[in-house]
């Protein structure tokens, strides 16, 4: 698992307000580029004139230069070119907020929600963090347009309304090229007016993923931990779709959910049937799961055959159906064409046993908290 | 304490439920289908239904989230029930607006084949008297761009429309050429029996990317006894053109429909397996239609519904069972009732569809420029009953025909929802109206249900269909990928 956040020891920094600050590997720049960049120290690199220099321990530039330098840690050797940072040079916290080489960079817009799942991996906190929709909107602005993907997560992000709005015509004005996938629970698009402000902002490549765990309203309502939410988000669902918004929708597979996980995508193929994709996740053993693991645990190896039901299901209706979460071992043979290797690259791992695989490369793997807390029984090699 | 709360501090606060539109039927000895508004079953047993009705229906009770999922029932921990419902109502019936799609063209009555059951054809040389004249065509094709629908398929029907080849081509080069104008999705279908089919036939399908509809009645002996042509090489020749025709258009642009005649009753595994082997990606076991020459010649009435049911039932079997044995192949009457059990779709069969077909499903130009509201209507025509005939493309304007008393009277009368009976009927939502046939056995558009051959028929044929993926979750996921077709 990659280290994205923590505390960087300080040499020396100036006393003002955190900032975003590209990364290089480059010394020989111009000032004006220097003045907004981090440069990774080497040997015999000139440091004069960045924002930013970042050192390995013991590796202090000698000369005394203008700007903040932090010492970095093994943990943050994936740092490279063009990778974004927050730095809070008074508290000496750093944030990495986007990384070139991956596709799985997610901005997180806020930490509050109207939702209280079971499974939250990312529990809210009601704050008034509205900073964080300012620094996305920075953000937006430095990272480079041929960026594969992107993702907007929260807490709810469609808690921020309009600023919500105009991230989205910023990102499109500013990474047209980039995919953009929104997590939401789609309850503040029951607003037709906020729904048509969204798709009005037309996008090229948005796809707004959204949870609905049970056909049963009060299941879903249980789950989320929020009376009324089903309502609502099935009729912000169809807000999305009646303004042509692409929508996909997301499932999380748990003991909450397993027993009516047929029902659910029947469901969804008889109500919901123009949504754009159906995920079907696996559990990640992080944040609110972990203290109601007792609850919400069941062995993917033991529910390998509704999710086969399920997916056939979905695919027989000609929905797009992927698997994600999932280890190839634990699943059957006839889903393969719905799986996907989907866990990000930051905190994806493998066990030991795994080594000999011979499936290795098309397997998701784990999540490191998986690895580190709970995984099924049933993981075993490929001859 | 836990921040989180159970389940039950999400349910309705109340004990109250509210019934939406639902209708049931008894499906075996104990067990009930219950079908809502837009036409999801359930299966449930006495108990359950008794239960629900007098509104004593427990939350414990396991069949209470079904019911309250798939919006049979609404209590207070939600509301979205009647917005969905309408959802996939207003889709169900969305076709209506588009209005005639289907607009076949009956270019000669001539036939070169003698089939005792056929409705329509003449073995006349008479050309003058039985082929469609061009004028006739060009004013139907008037008529067809006046359909407000978005995608128009012509079907070129006969007799055999092969004997009236060149009108085939001027029907095809006009069309395309008008649709410049509309720019309209335009499809065209020749129903041939392909003994004429020749290459430069075919260059002519392939240019203009028409499909090909034929005819393959089962194996050799039976589609030449009951398909006479001089010769008797009915047989010979239709596998000769559907090869041919495949060469030219691909092998998905070349179907076959069969005909049931009492010879076939007792050998649906041979026809299926003929079909089989031909290369066919499945076959529709259609029951024969009570008109024209098949009522004259009494093989309507040769055999009755239960003998066509068992026909019908031994026939699904085996191709359930051709499938499990890894045959991908469909049985197409039963993947269009399935599309109306199983989606919201309506799979726009003219037999089964209420409001009915006739008229704004599909509508006939005949030979002589009568326009009828159905093929059915026209061979009922050919009996004598004029009861269907719209007009005349000559004589009449758009606007007269299709707001015919002809057409208007048979389609308010007979619409399933309002009708008696039926509109108790758990399988209405899966069931047609189809007034032509009830007008030609009954007298009249409605008919007696208990007594009509068409409700015992699909009424056994729902019931055996449910029952059968109720039982096996390889024929539910089958029947599923059928109804998706």
């Amino acid at each position: 698992m990659l280290k994205l956040h923590g505390q960087l020891p300080i040499v020396n920094a100036s006393r003002g307000a955190p900032y975003l600050v590209t990364v290089t590997t480059h010394d020989q720049l111009p000032p004006d580029q220097k003045r907004t960049r981090a440069l990774l120290m080497k040997p015999r690199f000139d440091p004069t004139g960045f924002k930013t220099i970042l050192v390995k321990k013991n590796e202090s530039p000698r000369e005394r230069t203008e700007g903040d330098v932090f010492e970095l840690s093994a943990d943050y050797e994936y740092l490279d070119e063009g990778d974004i940072l927050r730095l809070d040079p008074v508290a000496g916290s750093m944030r990495c907020l986007y990384r070139r080489n991956s596709i799985h960079n997610t901005i997180l817009l806020t930490e509050q929600c109207n939702h209280y799942c079971l499974m939250c991996s990312q529990p809210p906190k009601d704050v008034d963090d509205s900073w964080l929709m300012d620094e996305a909107m920075e953000l937006i602005g430095l990272i480079p347009p041929e960026t594969e993907a992107l993702g907007f997560s929260g807490g709810e992000p469609t808690l921020r309304g309009d600023r919500f709005i105009q991230l989205l015509q910023l990102t499109k004005d500013r990474l047209p090229r980039t995919a953009i996938d929104v997590l939401s629970n789609g309850r503040a698009f029951k607003d037709l007016t906020f729904a048509a402000k969204c798709a009005g902002v037309k996008h090229p490549d948005l796809l707004i993923g959204i949870p609905i765990y049970s056909d049963d309203p009060v299941r879903h309502d249980y789950v989320v931990q929020s009376r009324g939410a089903f309502d609502e988000t099935i009729e912000g669902i169809l807000n999305l779709k009646a303004v042509n918004q692409r929508v996909e929708i997301r499932v999380v597979i748990h003991r909450q959910t397993v027993d009516r996980l047929v029902q659910t995508c029947e469901f969804l193929a008889r109500n919901l049937l123009f949504v754009d994709h159906v995920a079907l996740m696996g559990l990640e053993i992080t944040g609110f799961t972990r203290p109601n693991l007792d609850l919400l645990w069941v062995d993917p190896y033991d529910y390998r055959d509704v999710l086969s039901e399920s997916v056939k299901l979905l695919n027989a209706y000609g929905m797009t159906a992927s698997i994600y979460n999932h280890q190839l071992c634990t699943l059957n043979s006839d889903v393969r064409g719905n799986y996907r290797k989907s866990i990000s690259d930051w905190k994806n791992e493998y066990l030991d046993v795994c080594a000999p695989c011979t499936k290795r490369d098309e397997c998701g793997g784990f999540f490191s908290s998986s690895k580190l807390y709970k995984h099924s029984a049933h993981i075993k090699a490929f001859p | 304490m836990s921040p989180f709360q159970g389940i039950e501090q999400y349910e309705a606060r109340t004990e109250d439920y509210q019934l939406l539109p639902f209708r049931f039927i008894l499906l075996d000895h104990d067990r009930y289908v219950l079908t809502n508004l837009a036409g999801e079953y359930l299966i449930a047993a006495r108990k359950t239904v008794l239960d629900l009705l007098q509104h004593r229906l427990s939350r414990t009770d396991p069949a209470y989230c079904d019911l309250r999922a798939r919006h049979f029932l609404m209590d207070r921990s939600s509301s979205i029930a009647p917005t969905l419902l309408s959802l996939k109502v207003r889709t169900r019936y969305h076709r209506l607006a588009e209005f005639t799609g289907l607009h076949l063209f009956v270019v000669t009555l001539r036939c070169e084949h003698a089939c005792p059951y056929c409705q329509v054809s003449r073995q006349s040389e008479d050309t003058l008297r039985y082929d469609m004249s061009t004028e006739t065509a060009s004013a139907a094709l008037d008529l067809v761009f006046r359909s407000p629908s978005t995608s128009i398929k012509i079907e070129i029907q006969g007799g055999e429309p092969l004997l009236n080849f060149g009108l085939i081509q001027l029907i095809v080069r006009e069309a395309e050429a008008r649709n410049e104008r509309f720019g309209k999705k335009l499809a065209f279908v020749i129903a041939t029996n392909l003994a004429l089919i020749n290459e430069e036939i075919l260059t002519f399908c392939r240019d203009h990317s028409i499909v090909i509809s034929t005819s393959l009645d089962g194996p050799k002996d039976l589609h030449n006894a009951s398909r006479p042509r001089p010769g008797g090489d009915s047989y010979e020749r239709t596998i000769a053109g559907i090869r041919l025709a495949r060469q030219f258009l691909g092998s998905d642009q070349v179907s076959a429909l069969m005909t049931t005649t009492e010879a076939s009753l007792s050998r649906v595994r041979g026809i299926i397996d003929e079909y089989v082997a031909q290369g066919f990606s499945g076959i529709f076991l259609r029951p024969l239609s009570p008109y024209g020459f098949a009522i004259k010649t009494r093989s309507y009435r040769a055999y009755d519904t239960e003998r066509w049911l068992d026909f019908y039932k031994q026939g699904v079997d085996y191709i359930v069972e051709l499938n499990r044995q890894g045959l991908d192949f469909a049985e197409y009457y039963a993947s269009t009732i399935l599309k109306k059990m199983l989606t919201s779709e309506d799979p726009g069969y003219v037999d089964l569809m209420s409001p009915a077909g006739i008229g704004i499903g599909a509508v006939v130009y005949n030979y002589d420029g009568s326009v009828y509201a159905s093929d059915e209507s026209r061979m009922l025509a050919e009996m004598g009953k004029e009861q269907f005939k719209l007009g005349h493309v000559l004589m009449h304007r758009y606007e007269e025909i299709f707001s015919s008393p002809n057409l208007l009277d048979p389609l308010e009368e007979s619409f399933a929802y309002s009708a008696p009976m039926c509109h108790d009927c758990a399988f209405e939502p899966y069931c047609g109206a189809d007034p032509v046939f009830h007008y030609a056995l009954y007298g009249d558009y409605l008919g007696r249900k208990p007594e009509s051959a068409f409700c015992q028929r699909n009424m056994e044929t729902f019931r055996y269909l449910i029952q059968k993926m109720e039982s096996d979750l390889f024929v539910k996921q089958l029947f599923t990928k059928w109804a998706n077709r």
